[in-house]
């Protein structure tokens, strides 16, 4: 419930020590000071007689400030301590020493994630796969406005900013699913720009790297196979990929394995054969002023598409 | 050539005091104090209306209650408002009409300019509001980040007329913050020295500073967003050379010290509150005093903290962490000073002293959270989260608008002669004390819950409807709460009890008048030997300057027309720095494309045209000379000439737009272009102006109605025109010369 409280990464870990760190610190300075006002306001509510005119005392000004500069130069200390030791600007990739290296690049549009695996080649929409236990270094940009790239659980969160590269280092400790968001105010739909990173061992992740290359397989379903025909009729290949064909677009989301996918639009709907119809039918009405237009699909056509979208798994 | 003296042209005096007319066009300080804060409550209903809206759609999951266009125009405009028609107009109002009568003076120290400072914040309202009309409010967030709030991604004319509203607004605000400074620096009784003044005084000049400083970089970056937009220039497209982040520097250099602009005025209230209902003086004045002119040094050294997630580099976040975690010393220090003013007092819990109290603890919360932020690995957790939409609220609403309210029921009886009810006023503290912390304390959970700000909507995520629910239904309270107040101060005008001169004891000479003061404010002032000159007078045997000596006054006071034409000069320096800054950063590394300033610009030409600018700074200086001197015939003469050389000037400008426009160099074209021609074209803008100055000056001469004794204002309008050629020679040699390249 309390992502940013339930790390799952070294990174995540020291902001949320350090968080609980300053945390402590601050109860602490509140119940002192509260805790004085209320002392001077109990004291003084009844009290008739005309107070000392007390105008103030230099020494004492000077020795209260004694313990705010040391509680802020201890915390200013650890944070700069944190903001170097977890190297969380990483100039240099780990293994290769080059500075513009990443194992993924993210690129933000309105609004979806897009994200390309260096190595393997592998592109994904709004979900990212990782392998748990490595650090992985994120190149972070934008394909139009300032979006920003936020995993509460695993990484600090950084911009995505057009005409510039940001990096961060991206590391799961544990297997699981991850929720990521946009965070930063992009446009109309910037509330549904959400994203999931799935952790999975290194074993698992080798076998999901190894079914992703493989071509999807043609639909057997009737409706799919219509579904099939109405989609490359259509101009879905305009805008969207599906490896393994010629629909080969990057405007949209790549909707290679859709199928596998639990939510759809950023968010806005879990996938269901339902909900794929629904969005295909009238994607404004889920997503309003998002940048997919009505196609004026029938109910008919956009069942079709969706059983042929649901079989690429 | 006659050489008696004219009559001096006086104004049309409107005739009554009461009506519509007297109130339209009053240049009163008093009256004008009263109107911004009607501005200011009107705009705080608008904008209140705005953020009951927001909360109604965001108070369920998954919401259909606003479209998401809707709720993203209004929580801009919910910022916008309330940051410009809400905050600084109730500052300035309060400024406006407590601060002569505090220095015992009759009025401003340019009750015309001060009443033309008003009006620009309705007309600028107007402008802004009327977007709804057009069905495309701004909706780019108040601090309308770019590139989303340039051409290709907001398209509509929202963000036209926020940028309009804003310049308009901005121009108001700096003349009304030059007014501030002038008066309290020119304008003080006898024995009323700087050291003497009020805190509320002290921190409002600070206050004004900032203001006169901190809104230019707004209108620079006002300046390159409309260029962009209507003139098709590119300083925020990545693409063609742009920068995005150019825009987030110059807006956060305005919009840190901004967010003192609101602090400061709220320290200042408090620091008047507290004493009076303590029965003591405040507890380290000088502190007190002195903190607050470092905040306002040091505001202008911590604007990145709002870009710590933009990926500045270790270095710039080390730097702005260590400054922002300084600027909260000075700032909590006060929170001492306060506390210990209350300490040994005799308390008197008033609905002000109520509110006064809660703004040390909310604030001190806010505070706090800002604590978290300036340790940059939080920062990068927590920005852009409800934990910050929180943090940023309990120190607006929490500290600056409480304070506003306990300001209200300690000066409402000045103002109107009537006592707001109390009973009613409790009411009010209690509704708004639940409904501000129920809005608000949930949204830190919201935040550390992954929620992060400006979404229109968010799905059924465990707590997340608990908490936003919670959220949304405490408005409510604020609501009840500020309609009891609209109740009380309607029903206390007609019947409240009433008020007297000092109904509070209070210290400072605003007490020392009737409630509400005569037009000239005071009949009688009482002598000024400390801080608290009424206190001295109501408790003789107690006096301050018995115990509590300060220095005596020693009655020097500028000149005012000096002072306002330097802060007018420093308000417009910053504005071309700021220009200047955006030339120097586009056109210091060769793109290699298009043209530059070494290929398309005639060094040698403009350089002469630049020896007729400078020359008439010369002339001018002759001109002031003999109008000391009382030589008409030669003043007349060199006045003449300054201006002849300003248009010769001018004609050089355009001759050289003219054969850059004629060779395909025009604004759009390359970032040069851009560059040049704006930093050039606003000064050529502030050389016109200065120009119809001088004929206004002329004709005046040449009319008798300049003497001898106009010679200190006709040198402070000098004071402008030699910073006109000042910021030339700057852009000559930045621009033609090229100074800043190796």
């Amino acid at each position: 419930m309390f992502p940013v409280f339930q790390p799952e990464s070294p990174e995540a870990q020291a902001i949320y020590d350090l968080f609980l760190l300053v945390l402590g610190i601050s109860a602490v300075i509140f119940i002192i000071v509260a805790g004085l006002i209320g002392i001077a306001l109990w004291r003084g509510r009844n009290r008739e007689a005309m107070p000392k005119q007390d105008f103030g005392s230099e020494k004492r000004e000077i020795y209260w400030m004694v313990g705010p500069i040391l509680v802020i130069l201890w915390i200013t200390a650890i944070s700069a301590k944190l903001i170097l030791t977890a190297n969380a600007i990483p100039k240099i990739h780990p293994s290769n020493g080059e500075s513009e290296a990443a194992d993924l690049t993210v690129t933000g549009h309105q609004w979806w994630w897009e994200i390309e695996h260096n190595d393997s080649g592998i592109v994904e929409a709004n979900e990212i796969y990782i392998p748990t236990g490595k650090k992985l270094r994120v190149k972070l940009q934008s394909a139009d406005v300032i979006h920003c790239f936020w995993v509460p659980q695993l990484a600090r969160k950084m911009d995505v900013i057009p005409g510039r590269e940001n990096y961060i280092w991206l590391e799961a400790a544990k297997p699981g699913t991850y929720q990521g968001r946009c965070a930063e105010y992009c446009g109309n739909q910037h509330a549904w720009m959400n994203f999931k990173v799935y952790a999975l061992t290194p074993d698992e992740f080798a076998k999901w790297e190894e079914g992703r290359h493989e071509p999807p397989s043609s639909p057997a379903e009737s409706d799919a196979v219509e579904g099939e025909k109405i989609f490359f009729a259509h101009t879905c290949l305009n805008c969207h990929t599906v490896e393994g064909t010629i629909a080969k677009a990057t405007i949209g989301p790549n909707l290679t394995r859709i199928a596998s996918r639990k939510e759809l639009a950023g968010g806005a709907i879990e996938n269901s054969s339902e909900n794929l119809a629904l969005w295909l039918k009238n994607p404004q009405a889920i997503k309003p002023g998002c940048k997919m237009p009505d196609f004026k699909l029938t109910d008919e056509e956009a069942r079709k598409v969706a059983a042929y979208l649901e079989s690429l798994d | 050539m006659s050489t008696e003296v004219a009559t001096p042209y006086e104004p049309v005096a409107v005739d009554s005091t009461t009506g519509l007319l007297s109130w339209v066009s009053t240049v009163d300080h008093k009256r004008v104090g009263i109107l911004y804060i009607l501005l200011a409550v009107f705009f705080l209903l608008v904008g209140g209306v705005e953020a009951v809206l927001i909360r109604t759609q965001l108070a369920i999951p998954n919401n259909t209650f606003l479209s998401p266009e809707v709720f993203n125009q209004l929580f801009t405009m919910h910022g916008t408002t309330m940051v410009f028609l809400v905050g600084m107009p109730f500052f300035t109002g309060f400024s406006n009409y407590l601060v002569p009568l505090m220095i015992g003076a009759k009025d401003v120290a340019f009750p015309r300019l001060n009443a033309m400072s008003f009006w620009m914040l309705p007309f600028g309202a107007f402008l802004l509001y009327f977007s709804f009309f057009t069905g495309a409010a701004p909706n780019a967030g108040w601090f309308s980040y770019a590139p989303l709030s340039t051409k290709p991604y907001s398209l509509g004319p929202g963000i036209d007329y926020w940028i309009v509203g804003l310049v308009v607004m901005g121009v108001g605000s700096i003349a009304g913050a030059i007014n501030i400074v002038a008066t309290v620096l020119c304008m003080r009784a006898p024995g009323m020295s700087l050291q003497r003044v009020p805190l509320f005084v002290w921190i409002m000049l600070m206050q004004a500073m900032l203001i006169v400083v901190t809104i230019p970089p707004l209108n620079s970056a006002l300046a390159l967003l409309s260029v962009d937009r209507w003139l098709e220039a590119a300083f925020f497209e990545p693409v063609r050379g742009g920068s995005v982040l150019l825009w987030q520097h110059f807006f956060w250099i305005f919009g840190h010290p901004e967010v003192y602009v609101f602090a400061l005025p709220a320290f200042a209230m408090v620091s008047e509150v507290i004493p009076v209902f303590s029965r003591k003086p405040i507890y380290g004045y000088a502190f007190v005093a002195g903190s607050s002119t470092i905040i306002l040094l040091l505001s202008y050294s911590v604007w990145a903290h709002h870009m710590f997630a933009v990926g500045l580099g270790t270095s710039a976040n080390i730097f702005f962490s260590a400054m922002t975690m300084l600027i909260a010393l000075p700032t909590g220090v006060k929170i001492f000073n306060w506390t210990a003013t209350m300490w040994g007092g005799s308390i008197r819990f008033t609905t002000s002293m109520l509110f006064a109290i809660a703004f040390l603890i909310q604030f001190v919360i806010g505070g706090l959270t800002g604590v978290m932020f300036a340790a940059v690995p939080i920062d990068w957790q927590m920005t852009d989260t409800y934990f910050v939409v929180a943090h940023f609220h309990y120190v607006l609403i929490g500290g600056v608008v409480f304070a506003i309210f306990a300001a209200t029921y300690y000066w409402f009886p000045k103002m109107t002669g009537r006592m707001l009810d109390e009973k009613l006023g409790k009411w009010q503290f209690w509704l708004w004390l639940v409904g501000f912390n129920g809005t608000f304390m949930v949204q830190h959970f919201l935040g550390a819950m992954g929620m992060p700000r400006r979404v229109y909507t968010y799905a059924d995520n465990p707590g997340w409807a608990l908490l936003n629910g919670i959220s949304s239904a405490s408005v409510l309270f604020m609501v009840a709460g500020t309609l009891v107040l609209i109740w009380n101060i309607v029903s206390s005008l007609r019947h409240g009890q009433v008020a007297g001169n000092n109904p509070w004891d209070g210290f400072t000479l605003e007490w020392a008048t009737t409630s509400p003061p005569p037009e000239t404010n005071f009949d009688k002032l009482p002598e000024i030997k400390s801080r608290r000159p009424v206190w001295d007078q109501q408790h003789p045997d107690l006096a301050d300057w018995k115990f509590a000596k300060t220095p005596a006054d020693s009655g020097s006071r500028p000149d005012r027309a000096k002072v306002c034409a330097w802060a007018f000069v420093i308000s417009e320096a910053v504005f071309f720095v700021l220009l200047l800054v955006t030339y120097v950063v586009f056109n210091s590394q060769a793109t290699g494309d298009g043209p530059t300033a070494e290929s398309a610009l005639d060094v040698r030409r403009t350089g002469i045209f630049s020896l007729f600018l400078l020359a008439s700074s010369l002339t001018f200086f002759f001109s002031e000379w003999c109008l000391r001197t009382s030589r008409r015939g030669a003043f007349l003469f060199w006045l003449a000439t300054t201006i002849l050389l300003g248009i010769t000037f001018l004609c050089g400008q355009g001759w050289e737009y003219y054969g850059l426009i004629a060779n395909d160099v025009t604004i759009d074209r390359n970032l040069f272009a851009s560059t040049f021609f704006t930093v050039t074209g606003f000064h050529g803008l502030h050389v016109t102006a200065g120009l119809i100055a001088l004929a206004i000056m002329f004709t005046l001469g040449r009319q008798n109605h300049l003497t001898q004794e106009h010679a200190k204002p006709y040198g402070a309008i000098g004071v402008y025109w030699h910073f006109v050629d000042v910021v030339w020679i700057l852009v000559f040699s930045i621009i033609y010369l090229g100074v800043f390249q190796s």
